[in-house]
């Protein structure tokens, strides 16, 4: 489903990602780790089509189309969806009304008519329960005012209304309390099928005890040096990441 | 001008005025004043960012014939409501009484020309309100509609009367022979305990030069509320300068929303005096503008009492070569402990070519009050946009969303559910941005 070869991005002058490959196939939970400034963020950004990064080397395939050459809206069009580490505040725009221009967009894009209002309603009832949302939320200005657990939840909702292909998760644990992490966590594993796949960006280990991956991959310094099973994760959380920097021969501060 | 300065001294000498001292004296104070000033220039202070004379220094004419206007003129723009409201006709700054529609009884609302209310059982409130704007504003425009100001209205809401039907007002200037200057004169009082919602508008017919050049003073007694609802769209040969003058003689509420949505040069005074203690007042503004309009706010807020509160919030969308001056002052006097002001300018810029010059001014002569000012001219939120994007809603369209949630914080202000719904169709349109 997706290729990346050799991805290679900066923000300004700064290299971050020094040579990533991911191949990632349908049905698959894939995560990945690292330490703070390891390039986990940008990755997710690159994949996304934010602007301020560019893209110096290699390639992203997904579906068999350049995932680069698209415009950002044209990537979710696609079915690849970016769940937010720091989900935006809009004043004026109601949740409601921007999901359902989110998701008559998308449908226009694929050649569809646009949901009309009973259906759009119906589904949105039936998302709801799933993120245990409330209407009265979705009723305010997109994210103005919600809780940290709220934009999260949020982020989920949205991506159960637009069934994409391919998800990434970026951080989407962090904030989090243990409450909230276990409905996010329930919401993403129920939207789970054998016909799309995620990508969980993550610091710690605790939001892989709700989303078990299939593979674990450690990115550090721009680059992914150690890929595993989910037991990966675990001996990670068990020694810290100084281990990854003994096996790569580096010094770790005291 | 010479042209003016006669026609005046003409109708001053021929009208009777006698019993009605106020009027005359302001009248002929205002033509000494504009003989001497003359129209401001840029080196005028209160006039730096704008060029007034261009548009001024023209040859209209003054004493255009009314009765070219028709009904069915009018109906062409009778804003929604208006079935339900009071419409009050003005044409080339005259009230028209058979053009408008006065649907309050006489026992809540009172219509009268200044010139007769200057006399009878009103004298003492014409007396007392009658060209205090001046005081703020010394220079020739204002003047020049003081000496008009004989032919003004006088409006009354009573006493623990609240008028159920909104008093829509039309300025229309018949411009389809000549170019028309017209100096609308109004005196709004509002008494005790009364409430009343004022939607105002001007219209250009024919396409000659048009400049309207308005003063409204509203004197808002004791436990009373004023609505003010200001919408602009005219095309750029209409041009305006629109002095709106409150009194706040008692515990009262005031809200203002001016929508500027095109038009020649365009200046707005909006003067809010706090005489007494605990007033509340709320100035809002939302200029959407492109081509060459030029819009300038000028607003005044005068605290002179303790524990009062004003709120100010003006908005700009700015394209293609429009400009735009937003200078706003708040004074808080040594009696007006406890105020709370506070003001807030923000502009989106949507072509290189557009502009903002924006201005705060805080003189505070008390010492217990809390004031904020600040403001933005910048685009739109790069991050705000990448997210709708990253939704899958393509650049133009969030785009639209974004600035059409830009303006909606001033659209949602309008209490007035038919106007709101038509000033946010002609943003939305603009906009590109579907409801």
């Amino acid at each position: 489903m997706l290729s990346i070869k050799n991805l290679q991005a900066r923000i300004e002058e700064k290299e971050i990602l020094k040579g990533i490959n991911l191949e990632i196939k349908a049905g698959e939970v894939h995560a990945i780790m690292g330490p703070n400034g390891s390039g986990k963020s940008t990755l997710a950004s690159v994949l996304a089509g934010r602007s301020d990064y560019e893209v110096t080397g290699g390639t992203v395939e997904f579906q068999g189309k350049d995932l680069l050459e698209l415009a950002p809206e044209d990537r979710a069009r696609e079915g690849v969806f970016l769940a937010f580490q720091y989900p935006i505040e809009i004043p004026g725009v109601s949740t409601t009304n921007f999901i359902k221009t989110a998701v008559n967009e998308v449908r226009k894009y694929r050649g569809e008519e646009p949901m009309d209002a009973v259906a759009f309603l119906k589904k949105m009832k039936e998302k709801m329960k799933l993120v245990e949302i409330d209407q009265s939320l979705l009723s305010r200005s997109l994210n103005e005012g919600f809780s940290g657990g709220e934009k999260k939840r949020n982020e989920i909702f949205q991506m159960a209304m637009l069934e994409p292909k391919f998800a990434i998760l970026d951080e989407t644990d962090s904030g989090l309390d243990i409450d909230a992490l276990r409905i996010v966590a329930e919401g993403v594993n129920k939207l789970k099928s054998k016909d799309n796949a995620t990508l969980v960006i993550t610091h710690y280990q605790r939001l892989l005890e709700y989303i078990v991956p299939d593979y674990v991959h450690v990115l550090y310094k721009g680059r992914i040096v150690k890929s595993g099973g989910k037991e990966l994760a675990l001996e990670l959380e068990e020694k810290g990441y100084d281990f990854i920097k003994e096996e790569l021969g580096e010094e770790v501060e005291a | 001008m010479s042209e003016l300065k006669e026609l005046i001294q003409d109708k001053i000498s021929k009208e009777s005025f006698s019993g009605n001292g106020s009027l005359k004296a302001l009248s002929q104070k205002g033509l000494e004043l504009f003989n001497e000033q003359g129209i401001p220039t840029v080196k005028h202070e209160e006039w730096k960012y704008t060029r007034i004379s261009v548009v001024l220094n023209k040859d209209f004419s003054y004493a255009v014939d009314a009765t070219a206007v028709t009904a069915k003129d009018v109906d062409a723009f009778r804003l929604p409501g208006h079935e339900a409201a009071n419409e009050l006709v003005f044409v080339n700054g005259i009230y028209h009484a058979e053009l408008s529609n006065i649907r309050s009884s006489a026992d809540e609302l009172v219509i009268l020309p200044l010139s007769e209310a200057v006399k009878g059982e009103y004298k003492a409130i014409v007396d007392a309100n009658l060209g205090h704007s001046a005081g703020y504003h010394n220079d020739g425009v204002n003047a020049l509609n003081n000496a008009f100001a004989y032919q003004g209205l006088f409006i009354s809401v009573k006493k623990n009367k609240s008028v159920e039907h909104p008093l829509y007002c039309y300025y229309i200037n018949d411009a389809r022979t000549v170019n028309v200057l017209s100096q609308p004169r109004t005196l709004i009082h509002v008494a005790v305990n009364a409430e009343v919602k004022l939607v105002e508008e001007e219209v250009t017919i024919g396409t000659s030069d048009s400049f309207i050049n308005k003063v409204s003073e509203i004197v808002v007694e004791e436990n009373a509320q004023v609505h003010i609802y200001k919408i602009q769209n005219e095309d750029s040969h209409s041009s305006c300068v629109k002095t709106t003058h409150v009194r706040q003689l008692g515990v009262s509420k005031v809200n203002s929303v001016t929508i500027t949505l095109n038009g020649g040069t365009i200046r707005n005074n909006l003067n809010f005096i706090l005489e007494a203690p605990g007033c509340e007042s709320n100035m809002y503004g939302l200029y959407c503008v492109k081509g060459n309009t030029h819009i300038d706010n000028h607003t005044i807020v005068d605290n002179q009492q303790p524990h009062s509160l004003s709120n100010e919030l003006y908005k700009g969308i700015m394209d293609e070569n429009a400009t735009g001056v937003f200078n706003g002052k708040i004074f808080v006097r040594q009696d007006a402990q406890k105020t709370n002001a506070y003001q807030s300018n923000k502009n989106v810029l949507l072509s290189d070519t557009a502009s903002v010059n924006t201005k705060p001014q805080l003189e505070i002569f008390a010492d217990d009050v809390k004031c904020s000012h600040g403001c933005t001219i910048g685009r739109l939120d790069d991050e705000a946009l990448f997210y709708l994007q990253a939704r899958g809603i393509g650049e133009k369209a969030a785009k639209a969303l974004l600035l059409h949630a830009f303006a909606i914080e001033i659209l949602e202000k309008i209490e007035l559910e038919p106007i709101r719904q038509y000033v946010d169709q002609i943003i939305s349109e603009r906009l590109d941005f579907e409801i």
